[in-house]
């Protein structure tokens, strides 16, 4: 069948148009595009506003895909607080304001070839393994079932992650503490 | 939905980050690609614990996002160290160690 052919069958279907893929099609594009130009752009505080619509958009899709609790913790911790500490490092480092003339070229084509392999290798893989698996989400996970996983099974993990953020935020304060 | 345009987008972030980890030689630009590999390792969580409809999925994710905000605070503080010391945060240019 051509793939206009597949195409038509798909929409007859109901399959291709609903309104999980439009959405998925835009805000992945947005995604995309924001990615590319925050390790591109010259300016680093631009950078930083650019990995807000990245990490926004990641928020969309764990919403997409049922987890609503992931993408609020997504909002608060990574939208909240790290892109904050984020436009405060780059406050403190005066240098980094403004331009940023550290993109090299032949460094640039390096890391360019490296990733459009990487991205190669990964996409025939993908798609050799899971070319027609489907999501079915037939209703949004619940909170409770989460917390309970997190708070029986995963306890070890939940209580060494706890130690390991008190750990880092003594850690950052000696760090970067003024003699 | 299909599992794999999930996946594709996830790949497709990680190797952006990747790029962004290895070209820039600025210290923040390296962790802020740090951070959009890390996103797109909790989509491929998220999208997997879904397609299995387990819990495990989520609750990782979770984690990650608890060590990603420990390691930004950690990263930040020593390119920081590095800016005091050095006047500049160019990773090139911190290489005492480099024999």
């Amino acid at each position: 069948m051509t793939p206009a052919g597949v195409l038509a069958a798909s929409a007859a279907s109901g399959d291709l148009f609903v309104a999980q893929n439009v959405f998925f099609g835009v805000i992945a594009l947005v995604m995309i595009v924001s990615a590319i130009r925050c390790v591109t752009t010259r300016n680093v505080v631009h950078a930083a506003l650019w990995l807000v619509l990245v990490l926004a958009g990641a928020a969309a899709q764990f919403i997409l895909l049922g987890s609503e609790f992931v993408a609020v913790t997504q909002v608060l911790v990574y939208i909240g607080a790290i892109i904050v500490l984020f436009l405060f490092g780059i406050m403190l480092t005066k240098a980094s304001m403004g331009d940023d003339d550290s993109v090299a070229g032949e460094k640039r084509l390096m890391a360019g070839l490296v990733a459009v392999l990487l991205a190669v290798v990964m996409g025939i893989a993908l798609v050799d393994s899971y070319s027609d698996t489907r999501v079915v989400i037939d209703e949004p996970q619940r909170f409770a079932a989460v917390s309970d996983a997190i708070f029986s099974q995963y306890i070890v993990a939940f209580e060494a992650v706890s130690v390991l953020l008190l750990a880092a935020l003594i850690g950052a304060i000696v760090v970067a503490r003024k003699e | 939905m299909i599992l794999n345009q999930f996946l594709l987008l996830a790949a497709i972030l990680f190797c952006i980050g990747v790029y962004g980890v290895l070209a820039r030689r600025n210290g923040i630009m390296v962790l802020m690609s740090v951070e959009i590999i890390l996103n797109s390792v909790n989509i491929n969580l998220v999208a997997f614990g879904a397609f299995r409809d387990h819990v495990a999925g989520e609750v990782f994710a979770l984690f990650v996002i608890a060590v990603a905000a420990a390691e930004v605070g950690i990263g930040l503080a020593i390119v920081l160290l590095i800016y005091r010391n050095r006047r500049s945060i160019d990773l090139t240019e911190a290489d005492l160690l480099k024999g």
